[in-house]
């Protein structure tokens, strides 16, 4: 029936226009504050991830460059705490062994001679011009005294290498001694390409499945429903072990493929219930009476309007996703020993916890919690930049 | 400004000096009430008048204390008096306490303004617990009554119904019980039949003209519609812009207006009556409005009067042809079954070139469906159509590219049949690219320019997107883009219904001119009888999917042969002093 006569919105001041869509997103992203600071300190995640994946920072995050477990000093303004003491530990006795080294007491003397070696030589000598020409003389020692000898040279290159190592660290160190710096930094890469490439391939997923069945219906919506269904019947946890084994490695490649097939769901119910209301609209049908194609209707004309959905999806998601990945870790599904993620570092921390040592939980979880926060604050901000609308309502 | 035999009578509410300014973002405050001031006696009907954006809803929230008090500002002159007291210097919970007892509002949208998960009863209920602190079984009783009062079919059943088990008409008579559950001095109607059908309008017109008189109470009645308000004012105030334009007794604004505005609202609606070739617009009215580009420019003159009506063109050979039309949707229930809902039963008629078929109904009559499926936007159940002697039914969706182009639509709500996200020329040149109409992107901007110049909007129109335009200025471009392609045939539907008077007067205007220089047919899908009046050349009445009665224009007006035609004309408001 009628429309309401709505009240009193006075005519908009029209901008200047003949920007270009783009222009004019730009022109209202950068009047909204919190948009800016959260662009800058989304960019500086990216820079950082960037420069990890090339190699250029954090490429020895695996080499054990503290004392195991050294306390965080914060480059000086945190007074480190020495390190707990305690019997059979590993450090005291590497620091004791520097100690008595220092003392030229040595546990061990650095060349071993052999008491034996004269006697056998003179052997050697008498056998040699004897009746037994092929017979050697075997030193019952030997095997010992070069076990003695090559431990001793362990030894002390162990000692050179602990002498070495610092007794604390920027952000602290793990268990091995590992820099929980470079370690938070080479996490933050892995964790964040997780994280957006599962989010992205989700959403895109979901968009694509969703834009057709929503504005299809019918047939079309039946199958997708049913698959939808089916995803989401299945336990989510049994559903990521199955994929997993499909796919039979481990990997980052294998947590953003879990994540992503796992993850379409709930962007598929939103978008199509989306484009099911668009489907109605007006303007749409006004496309279809003109005889636009279903490509161009879909992706040119209803997406744009319902993209907002979508961006709010990817950063929930990949929110999500960043915690499911430390799930998947904690399942032995997560990513490869050798690789580091906010997952395994929460996983490594939370055991050591108990022990007071909170500064790899701090790390991770920190670098976690700004990530996700400017990354939220950053997709609210675009998807209001990007929405010719919003300036009417504000 | 007289108030003739009202004199006598007590005054029940004065608003005096009202104003009201809106806080706005980056911009300097928006007034949307100058200094009103106007009386309610008691036992009267005030009517405010005006366009959208004038001010009257604003003023009504005003007098009811429901304004944001975090964007709204009212000066200290501002007063509103009601028994002696400013009501503006209560406090919150005093004036909590006087909404309901003393003053009661209904809003346009019934639907919107009852709470979806409550029982009617409850509702109501409500009011008379928290207001009189009634028990629950009194409260029941004194419902049914109410509802019994608003001419509510079986109350005591009613009581148990959600509001989406009611229709229109029925909600707001559930809401006007609401209203009068304490009995209220002052009932403020906010535009409460503009979503009803004018059938439905003309029943609740009556209830609230026989509550009023059984109450002894004073309405406050918003509308935009000069004439329906001369169906149950006293007094009539107009407004636009927020600031008073007239006030005086219906009589007198219906005989002698004095104001050019309300002159101009009055002149620029069609009535049943009389067909003028043109509507005069609001600025022929007003000296003081900015000189822009009216339809006028393309020839016409606004004042002529009287039937000029082609003779003749029953000569003109047929473009639309439909037989024994159906359309029926089907709805699944459980997994195997799907029932039948038909939407158009059977409509057979037949549009010649350059005429214009209106097809008249009520919400739910299957006009707009028709009008959809005739361009196979919704799949036909059955029939035929032949557009140009060609069955457009059996082609296939390629064959039916070329008549795509050739058959055009225009939607009812502006608002929603423009892309949001496409520009003005965006949405111009895709169709025109489509159709290649012109070749290549540069001739077709010129081409959509061109389209904008002739629906009278400025050239820097094509770069805005559409939220930046009012309704009627949307309404043209909607129209551009449409006959960019160079229909035959265009369908408009209900292209004026969600428009003010003083826009809808300048589209008919537009629609009229084009036809003229273009030759266009329309299919013109309307529930309001006088703009179909104005603009058809033939008139087609819809029921329930049914086509009641389909005759000449004048034919049709002067002797509607079914009963249903002659009670469709009946409910359109007259105002005063216009022929029966």
């Amino acid at each position: 029936m009628r429309q309401t006569h709505d009240s009193s919105v006075p005519e908009t001041i029209p901008e200047k226009s003949g920007n270009g869509f783009w222009a004019l997103a730009w022109l209202r992203f950068r009047d909204d504050r919190v948009g800016v600071v959260s662009i800058i300190f989304v960019a500086a995640f990216f820079i950082i991830v960037f420069l990890s994946a090339l190699g250029a920072v954090a490429s020895d995050w695996n080499k054990e460059v503290g004392i195991h477990d050294a306390p965080p000093d914060l480059w000086g303004l945190l007074t480190p705490v020495p390190p707990p003491e305690a019997m059979g530990n590993a450090a005291q006795r590497v620091a004791q062994t520097i100690k008595t080294a220092q003392h030229g007491e040595a546990l061990l003397p650095s060349t071993v001679v052999d008491p034996l070696a004269e006697t056998l030589a003179q052997l050697q000598g008498e056998r040699m011009e004897g009746a037994f020409p092929e017979s050697r003389v075997v030193d019952p020692l030997a095997e010992t005294l070069r076990e003695l000898g090559a431990e001793g040279m362990v030894l002390s290159a162990v000692e050179e290498k602990n002498a070495a190592k610092r007794t604390s660290l920027p952000f602290g160190g793990d268990r091995w001694g590992r820099d929980v710096l470079t370690k938070t930094i080479k996490g933050s890469q892995i964790s964040i390409t997780v994280g957006l490439s599962a989010a992205l391939l989700a959403t895109l997923l979901g968009t694509l499945l969703g834009a057709l069945a929503g504005y299809y219906g019918g047939r079309t919506d039946d199958v997708l429903n049913w698959a939808y269904s089916v995803f989401n019947a299945i336990p989510y946890l049994l559903l990521i072990l199955a994929v997993a084994a499909v796919l039979q490695q481990r990997g980052v490649m294998t947590v953003i493929l879990i994540l992503g097939l796992t993850g379409w769901t709930g962007v598929f119910r939103l978008i199509r219930a989306e484009y099911l209301k668009h489907r109605g609209r007006e303007y749409v049908q006004a496309a279809r009476a003109f005889g636009v194609p279903d490509r161009r209707i879909l992706f040119l004309h209803i997406l744009p309007n319902v993209s907002h959905v979508a961006l709010v999806k990817v950063s929930l998601l990949a929110v999500g996703f960043i915690k499911a990945e430390v799930i998947l870790s904690f399942l032995g599904f997560g990513v490869a020993v050798d690789e580091v993620s906010w997952g395994s570092m929460l996983n490594d921390a939370y055991q050591e916890l108990i022990l007071g040592r909170w500064w790899e939980l701090a790390a991770a979880g920190g670098a976690m919690a700004l990530f996700v926060t400017v990354f939220s604050l950053l997709t609210d901000a675009m998807r209001d930049a990007l929405d010719p609308k919003i300036r009417e309502t504000s | 400004m007289t108030t003739s035999a009202n004199t006598a009578k007590l005054t029940l509410f004065s608003v005096e000096q009202l104003s009201v300014a809106f806080r706005r973002r980056w911009q300097a405050p928006f007034l949307a009430v100058r200094e009103l001031t106007f009386t309610i006696h008691e036992d009267e009907t005030v009517a405010l008048v005006g366009e959208s954006g004038s001010g009257k809803s604003v003023t009504a929230l005003a007098m009811m204390g429901l304004l944001p008090k975090d964007s709204a500002d009212i000066p200290e002159v501002s007063r509103i008096v009601y028994q002696g007291c400013d009501l503006l210097r209560y406090t919150d919970e005093e004036r909590r306490r006087l909404r309901g007892t003393d003053m009661a509002m209904i809003f346009q949208e019934p639907m919107t303004s009852l709470n979806p998960v409550f029982t009617i009863g409850y509702q109501i209920a409500e009011v008379l617990r928290l207001h009189k602190g009634m028990s629950a079984v009194a409260s029941k009783a004194r419902c049914i009554e109410l509802l019994d009062e608003v001419g509510l079919p079986e109350p005591r059943r009613a009581l148990a119904r959600y509001p989406s088990q009611l229709s229109g008409g029925q909600q707001q008579r559930a809401m006007i019980a609401m209203a009068l559950a304490c009995t209220p001095r002052l009932l403020i109607a906010d535009e409460p039949t503009t979503a009803l059908d004018v059938t439905v309008q003309k029943q609740i017109v009556e209830l609230l003209k026989t509550l009023k008189a059984r109450h002894r109470m004073s309405i406050l009645f918003i509308s935009h519609d000069l004439a329906l308000v001369g169906e149950l004012a006293d007094r009539i105030v107009v407004m636009r812009h927020g600031e008073m334009r007239e006030e005086g007794s219906a009589d007198q604004i219906f005989s002698s207006p004095q104001n050019r505005y309300t002159q101009a609202l009055l002149q620029c609606r069609p009535q049943l009556g009389d067909v003028p070739s043109r509507l005069p617009v609001i600025d022929d009215f007003m000296v003081e409005a900015t000189p822009r580009q009216t339809p006028a420019a393309f020839g016409g003159t606004p004042f002529e009067k009287g039937a000029k009506r082609k003779q003749g063109e029953g000569k003109a050979p047929p473009l639309l042809e439909v037989d024994r039309l159906r359309k029926s949707f089907f709805k699944r229930e459980g997994l195997w079954r799907r029932y039948e809902i038909p939407a158009v039963k059977e409509a057979s008629f037949t549009l010649r070139r350059g005429e214009t078929l209106g097809i008249v109904g009520e919400s739910g009559s299957g006009k707009t469906t028709l009008g959809l499926t005739l361009l196979r936007l919704h799949q036909a159940t059955g029939g035929a159509v032949h557009f140009d002697g060609q069955n457009i039914l059996s082609l296939s969706e390629e064959a039916f590219m070329t008549y795509r182009r050739r058959m055009q639509i225009v939607f009812q709500n502006p608002y929603a049949s423009l892309n949001p996200r496409f520009t003005v020329g965006q949405s111009l040149i895709e169709p025109i690219l489509l159709h290649k109409m012109a070749s290549g992107r540069k001739a077709a901007t010129s081409l959509a320019f061109d389209w904008l110049h002739r629906v009278g909007l400025d050239r820097d129109a094509f770069d805005k997107y559409p939220h930046e335009f009012s309704g009627g200025q949307r309404q043209r471009v909607a129209l551009a883009r449409a006959l960019a392609v160079e229909p035959e045939l265009l369908i408009c539907d209900e292209p004026v219904s969600a428009l003010d008077v003083s826009v809808q007067a300048q589209i008919l205007n537009l629609l009229k001119d084009l036809q003229g220089q273009l030759g266009v047919s329309y299919l013109f899908i309307s529930h309001d009888l006088a703009v179909v009046r104005y603009l058809c050349d033939a008139v087609m009445v819809m029921r329930d999917g049914e086509v009641v009665e389909i005759n000449d224009v004048d034919s049709l007006y002067r002797h509607p042969q079914s009963v249903y035609t002659q009670q469709l004309l009946a409910a359109v408001p007259r105002g005063r002093g216009q022929p029966a």
